[in-house]
């Protein structure tokens, strides 16, 4: 097979990972309105969880995946209560503010706790393997990443045009003041959503260590990969977020495969063009 | 400057010709500026850089604090004036002056053809565009490392006497009163535009940008004109800083040096003037002190001075001292 | 002979299957006093916001005088006369209503864009500013900032921003809408007041305001017109009574008010 399918391969397990960094903040950021610049600080947190229980305290890498989910949502919980709820109503500019002075902090204790190195992390044998297909070399990593992508991407949708609270979820990102009438409690609603969409992004950041690496500036890098994909998929939509995602990761990889030299420049042109075409995203509202 | 109602005597003009004048602070400000050389002359360069970066975040000032424009990418303009006077200079003209005048044109050219971008947008797609546009350029500027010199910068920035006879000297007193100058001048034609008709325009955009085309306003045009102007004060900014430091490489329109001027503007207070210029003197004698210090716990500590500045003064240093003189005003 | 101010022809805008405006055809000769009533959701505002240029039509034209103005963006319509005000008042909240005025009238004389010379320099615009706020009852309070202004000054306010752009046709939405008893005298006062060189439509669900100024009613129901007449015949049309007024008394009003 022509190398272009291993690029597709690998730009869509890169886009899967994107997909899960950027769900949370996509569904939050048309619910609320709240910018909230430190999501991918949560990311963060759930990769060093995961490092921290695998490397001090033995646990198998699989076992950590909750935990990281688990942690980084607790986390957001913890700072929406004391920090963030007083911010609902102020300008982009101040939430911008906040939240990038929470990642200021956080990329600073991370590096205070574990150095500015990348963090190796011990992924079980199978997993560090290639399958042979048809002459292309296809990570399993990728593969495995793609596939827990996939389920979770299954489990929203599910969860979103199914349940009750997925409803209710519909009925907030679309129009507040009219959930808020029919009795929805909106704010308990954005506090879940908030924690899922961190807890979410926990799991992408434990995940991403043996793809991408993780050191403390992962907050900030991911950040603009992150607000790319929330801004050109549209605000509110996990449709929007999944194809934006997907663009990204496709163009990022087949960028730096066939014009290496360019680098991260495509996508950021790709990203003008797009939101110069779309303003409000490809899948947004206005 | 309080509004109260004015059951006056005092005409309108007369009114707001009072708001126009000059107050004691800001001649205590200026005069201030000329202790460095007599008081700290181990600390010219510092001080010139402060003069620099407060001109850009000037710059910066006038189309968010005043036009409500959130930019993160305003140092692609700072970057384009720096290279320019930079490469001139490499290429065998160090003239200072027309190297700011040719840097000011590049700059200000730049800024007006992005401008009929950022114009027709707002909210999060403005902010996205701003940012992409500095990253675009900051990634074209890392790849052309041939002309650019890629990190370690160009060699070969000599600069020549001002007007053939005052040498920059190594103690800065040139260079300092080279950037002074500067600013000092371009801070008189912004005092000027903020209180011109465009300037009551900018804050009517700034305030409600929907109503302005329902007075008939051309929103659009008056934004390209002002984040042109802004470009080129930046630009004339970022010159400044290749001239008097004598190097130049790519921080210089990076996202870092947008970001930290966002962080000055806010600290100082946006919508003021004097924002920027206070920000500025605070946050890099702030960086400068704590120098010694690990990077890490340097941006640890901005992290929460933002947090705090935001949480509890959201108009920043100058917000709060107005708000506290008010206080006092009252008691008395 | 009185020419027609504004006229539009065959008016047609939907959002997917919902039709906000359709077979819109309406003129308006100069100098009269026009009502649009419809119940909400009727499309009242949108018609409002397509005349204006804020809503882009699907097909139609809308003429301006002898003037096609469709493709026209809406700081273009304005200065060429016409102008709007906002149900929900669209102020500029740390302006003094001086300033906002002031902007007002520099954006129409085309000397907004000046940055050179002070906004002091230009007494002609701070006066004529002064004149329009001073005719509106709003001289004492011209140098407070707006969001400290009570909510029926607010209102004059947004009345003396669309004066100070020297309107030809002004299109009034809902201007008594919210403000409480004690302050709508200075609000009728200044509808009453307003040149009879100005062509005034105003939606309008107060019908003490309708009967007062109007001289005709248009009715729109569902984005569409259903009848237009004087005052009197509208109270009397059993359609309009079914679709909008109810079971009250057409003339019953008079005399009940403020």
């Amino acid at each position: 097979m022509p190398p272009v399918f291993g690029v597709l391969f690998d730009g869509v397990a890169y886009g899967m990972l994107l997909f899960l960094l950027s769900v949370g903040l996509s569904v939050t950021l048309g619910m609320m309105n709240f910018v909230n610049l430190a999501h991918c600080s949560f990311a963060m947190l759930g990769g060093y969880v995961t490092v921290t229980l695998m490397s001090v305290f033995g646990w198998p890498f699989f076992a950590t995946l909750p935990a990281a989910f688990a942690a980084a949502a607790a986390a957001s919980v913890v700072l929406e209560r004391i920090l963030f709820r007083r911010f609902y109503h102020a300008n982009e500019l101040e939430q911008c503010l906040l939240t990038i002075g929470i990642v200021f902090v956080s990329i600073a204790a991370a590096a205070y706790f574990f150095g500015t190195t990348d963090q190796p992390v011990q992924l079980p044998a199978y997993l560090h393997t290639s399958i042979n297909f048809a002459g292309l070399n296809l990570s399993v990593y990728r593969m495995f990443l793609t596939g827990v992508a996939v389920l979770i991407t299954l489990m929203l949708v599910a969860t979103i045009e199914n349940t009750r609270f997925g409803a209710q979820v519909r009925a907030a990102v679309n129009n507040q003041r009219m959930a808020r009438g029919l009795g929805i409690n909106v704010d308990r609603l954005f506090a879940i959503t908030f924690a899922l969409g961190s807890g979410l992004a926990g799991l992408g950041g434990a995940l991403a260590i043996d793809l991408v690496g993780l050191d403390p500036s992962f907050a900030l890098t991911y950040l603009i990969y992150v607000l790319i994909v929330v801004s050109v998929g549209g605000l509110g939509s996990i449709a929007g977020s999944f194809a934006a995602a997907m663009l990204l990761g496709v163009s990022d990889v087949a960028g730096k495969y066939y014009v290496p030299a360019t680098g991260s420049f495509l996508i950021y042109l790709v990203m003008i063009v797009l939101l110069m075409l779309r303003p409000a995203g490809i899948f947004g509202r206005r | 400057m309080t509004s109260e109602t004015i059951a006056s005597p005092i005409s309108p003009i007369q009114y707001l010709n009072a708001q126009f004048r000059w107050r004691w602070s800001e001649i205590a400000f200026w005069l201030a500026t000329l202790l460095p050389p007599l008081l700290t002359p181990n600390y010219l360069g510092l001080a010139s850089q402060i003069a620099i970066t407060g001109l850009f975040a000037l710059s910066l000032d006038l189309i968010l604090g005043f036009s409500g424009i959130v930019s993160l990418g305003h140092a692609a303009y700072f970057g384009i004036g720096a290279y320019t006077a930079g490469l001139l200079s490499k290429w065998g003209w160090g003239e200072p002056l027309t190297g700011l005048l040719i840097a000011a044109i590049a700059a200000g050219l730049f800024g007006y053809l992005t401008s009929f971008i950022i114009a027709r947008f707002r909210h999060l797609a403005l902010i996205m565009i701003t940012l992409g546009l500095g990253l675009v350029l900051q990634a074209a500027a890392n790849s052309a490392s041939s002309i650019t010199g890629g990190f370690d910068g160009l060699q070969g920035v000599h600069t020549w006497p001002i007007f053939g006879r005052i040498h920059f000297d190594l103690w800065g007193y040139t260079a300092y009163g080279y950037a002074l100058a500067g600013l000092f001048l371009i801070f008189l034609i912004s005092r000027r535009l903020i209180h011109s008709p465009f300037g009551l325009a900018l804050r009517g955009i700034r305030e409600n940008g929907q109503r302005m085309p329902a007075i008939g306003a051309p929103t659009r045009r008056h934004i390209r004109t002002v984040y042109t102007i802004a470009a080129i004060i930046a630009g004339i900014a970022g010159a400044m800083l290749t001239q008097t430091t004598e190097t130049v490489s790519l921080e210089v329109l990076g996202f870092q040096r947008s970001a930290d001027v966002l962080v000055m503007l806010i600290l100082g207070g946006t919508g003021r003037l004097y924002g920027g210029l206070v920000g500025a003197a605070v946050y890099m004698i702030a960086r400068d002190q704590f120098s010694g210090l690990n990077p890490q716990y340097w941006y640890f500590w901005i992290g929460l001075l933002l947090i705090a500045v935001v949480t509890f003064l959201p108009n920043g240093i100058l917000g709060g001292l107005s708000l506290f003189a008010r206080r006092l005003k009252a008691w008395s | 002979m009185s020419e027609t101010a504004l006229a539009t022809r065959g008016l047609y805008k939907s959002f997917g299957s919902l039709v906000v405006a359709a077979d819109i055809e309406i003129d308006l000769p100069a100098g009269g006093r026009y009502a649009l009533i419809g119940p909400n959701g009727a499309g009242k505002t949108t018609l409002i916001n397509l005349m204006t240029g804020m809503l882009r039509p699907d097909s139609g034209r809308i003429l301006l005088g002898d003037t096609d103005i469709t493709a026209l963006e809406p700081d273009e319509r304005v200065r060429r006369g016409l102008v709007r005000t906002f149900q929900i008042n669209s102020l500029f909240p740390h302006l003094t209503a001086l300033e906002s005025v002031t902007l007002a009238v520099c954006e129409r004389r085309r000397v907004a864009e000046t940055w050179w010379r002070k906004l002091t320099a230009y007494r002609d615009e701070i006066d004529e500013a002064y004149d329009i706020l001073a005719a509106l009852t709003l001289g004492p309070v011209c140098h407070r900032p707006t969001r400290e202004l009570a909510y029926g000054q607010q209102r004059l306010l947004e009345i003396a921003l669309a004066l100070a752009a020297k309107p030809k046709v002004l299109l009034l939405d809902e201007p008594a809408a919210g403000v409480p008893r004690d302050e709508s005298k200075d609000l009728f006062a200044a509808i009453a007041g307003l040149s009879r060189d100005i062509t005034v439509l105003f939606i309008e669900h107060d019908m003490d305001l309708v009967f007062r100024f109007a001289s005709r009613v248009i009715v729109m129901v569902s984005g569409r017109i259903l009848v237009e007449g004087t005052p009197q015949q509208i109270a009397a049309d059993p359609q309009v009574r079914a679709v909008y007024l109810g079971k009250t008394r057409p003339g019953s009003r008079e005399g009940t008010a403020a």
